[in-house]
């Protein structure tokens, strides 16, 4: 019985936040959607695990919905590439519920509790679906629930700030016409291949190894659709807003995992479908990919200097730090993969950890956190005040910090690939990140007043505490990151050898 | 000239689509930008349909007499897009009305005006 349980894993990880969330949403108590969605995201991290421990053994799992064969059925394919996403997105999501419930409770109203869980579910399994799907039509559908629930979750911002509203709706607009973008490039795929599924598209488009003009524009078309929902510059215009007048709990769970599941999906689309047209990669790459992500990165630096308020100094960091992870990328050689992915792991940690202390700040001050209103914040609320700081030293990049395995990978790509521009580049945005967080810093240790201590609530700090423990302990004893990373790699770059 | 009769579908879809991006990029009114939003969508589907015509296809039913039909996995998967459409418009439209509830209007330009007066 459990066995047959354990088979219909991968479809399981999907599904169970699905049905729940219908479950929960119509539910009046203020407790019960949050226990049941623990419940729930437990059993989550139970089947992931079970999950990366098959991999290990049979390497690649391909599930079939239906038992349809591909390329007629929809699958599911878990393989060394996003085993380790699938990992990080399972725990990150047990953690920053535990963590949501009081924060939840403070922001929004008693009653709307199960509605709130129920789309906090949609968006997690429908996050995880595009982390496991094998077919770029499922992914447009998966990439659209979550849309619409991350849409529907900033909006509950609204009894804050009434501005949470015109920041979704501008999400709503901007990323409905990224996934329609994503839509007419897989029409044109499908146009021309006749076939949905990403493997058997590898094998379709190796008949036209020459490039059609046809699959150049789909591939354009479906390129910028992603660009658009993983936020890089300058299709970014949507995030800053949403991210901030977003519920805190909202905003840890979307700045943290949203847009790295979207970036994931892109790199699979550009080093494993589109890895035999060289020339389109290195025309994409080279030109256009590589000089976004320097701009992005030293445009979000430097807006970011320039914030008051806090949440949006943190989602203008978001953009400069997606532009490291596209930076990567752009190298198009295995240590540049490896990089990326690296980056995806660390930010993710440290930009949940950030929002999180954030958002436990801006339900104490029960307003919006700007730099003038955290004064001497590090003398009255030291546990989080102290968790906020290492999450930032990583943020910047210093030693014994994740966020330092991050710099130094991305160092090393840039240094094989004979690229000391951006070597220097890179370092100086550092040296800015720096300019930001001492802002942050300075008003929290450095002011005039030094009040109190005051009681802080463990059920909120204990989850802040667990990410920051997480930070230096990868920090320190970095390779189970490295291990997932140049698998992520390994898997991806065999395409680009063929 | 032979080509844009063969493949006029695709004019069709890009005049369309690209008045449908016309919309949304330049009203002020929030509705309107719905609007444009679901022109710009239908255009997409109707190219994906049209793309799935086969000439002098039918319906594809399991008979003798035909033989000849349209390929209907196009059909299937605008289903699905047609869904997420009207859940997107859905959405849209109920978020217009939080707006015009919060701020009292719905145009653009005017709601820009009323957050500088409030930041001030």
């Amino acid at each position: 019985m459990f066995d047959l349980f354990l088979d219909d894993a991968p479809a399981l990880v999907v599904v169970l936040p699905l049905i729940a969330s219908a479950i929960i949403a119509f539910m009046p108590s203020k407790i019960w959607p949050w226990i049941i969605s623990m419940i729930v995201l437990v059993f989550h991290l139970a089947l992931s695990l079970h999950l990366i421990e098959e991999v290990s053994i049979s390497k690649i799992i391909i599930y079939e919905f239906g038992n349809w064969e591909p390329p007629w059925g929809i699958s599911f394919k878990i393989d060394g590439v996003n085993s380790g996403l699938q990992i990080l997105f399972s725990s990150f999501v047990l953690i920053s519920t535990f963590y949501s419930r009081k924060i939840f409770l403070n922001e929004i109203e008693a009653e709307d509790t199960g509605k709130a869980y129920s789309l906090w579910l949609l968006a997690i399994g429908s996050l995880n679906g595009i982390i496991l799907t094998n077919d770029i039509f499922n992914l447009f559908v998966f990439l659209e629930i979550s849309a619409l629930a991350s849409i529907s979750l900033i909006s509950l911002g609204a009894g804050l700030n009434r501005k949470a509203l015109l920041a979704a709706f501008n999400y709503l607009i901007i990323g409905a016409i990224g996934a329609t973008f994503y839509v007419i490039g897989v029409g044109f795929a499908y146009a021309m291949t006749g076939t949905l599924n990403m493997n058997d598209l590898i094998i379709q488009l190796s008949q036209y190894s020459e490039g059609q003009l046809a699959i150049f524009a789909g591939m354009s078309f479906m390129l910028i659709g992603l660009m658009v929902k993983a936020a890089i510059f300058p299709l970014h215009i949507w995030l800053p807003a949403a991210y901030s007048y977003a519920p805190s709990a909202v905003s840890t769970l979307l700045a943290a995992l949203a847009t790295k599941t979207i970036l994931y999906f892109f790199a699979r689309l550009l080093f494993e479908v589109f890895t035999i047209y060289e020339n389109y990669l290195i025309i994409f790459l080279d030109f256009i990919l590589f000089p976004l992500s320097v701009i992005a990165i030293f445009i979000g630096t430097l807006i970011a200097i320039y914030q008051d308020d806090i949440k949006k100094l943190l989602a203008f960091s978001s953009i400069a730090q997606i532009g490291y992870i596209t930076l990567a990328f752009s190298l198009r050689d295995h240590s540049g993969i490896t990089s990326g992915f690296v980056h995806i792991f660390n930010h993710a940690l440290i930009k949940g950890g950030l929002f999180m202390s954030v958002g436990y700040f801006a339900i104490l001050y029960k307003d919006r956190v700007t730099l003038s209103s955290i004064k001497g914040f590090g003398y009255k609320y030291p546990i989080t005040s102290f968790a906020l700081l290492i999450c930032g030293l990583s943020l910047i990049g210093l030693p014994l910090t994740n966020g330092f395995i991050s710099k130094l990978y991305l160092f090393q790509a840039l240094y094989i690939n004979q690229m000391y521009i951006p070597i220097v580049l890179v370092a100086v945005s550092s040296a800015l990140a720096v300019v930001y967080f001492w802002k942050i810093v300075e008003q929290m240790w450095f002011s005039d007043i030094k009040p109190k201590p005051e009681k802080e609530d463990p059920s909120i700090y204990f989850p802040i505490w667990i990410i920051t423990i997480s930070i230096i302990l990868f920090g320190i004893y970095s390779s189970p990151i490295i291990e997932f990373s140049t698998l992520s790699a390994d898997y991806l770059t065999q395409g680009l050898q063929k | 000239m032979n080509n844009f009769i063969y493949f006029w579908n695709h004019f069709a879809f890009i005049l369309l689509m690209m008045g449908g991006l016309f919309i949304i990029i330049t009203s002020q009114n929030y509705l309107k930008k719905i609007v444009g939003l679901a022109i710009f969508q239908t255009a997409v589907f109707v190219f994906f349909v049209s793309l799935a015509k086969v000439l002098d296809g039918t319906a594809p039913i399991l008979t003798k007499s035909l033989s000849v039909y349209s390929n209907p996995l196009p059909h299937v998967l605008i289903l699905t897009a047609i869904v997420v459409g009207v859940a997107t418009s859905a959405l849209g439209l109920a978020l217009v009305l939080q707006i015009y509830k919060n701020y009292g209007t719905i145009e653009e330009k005017e709601i820009e005006n009323l957050e500088l007066k409030s930041d001030k």
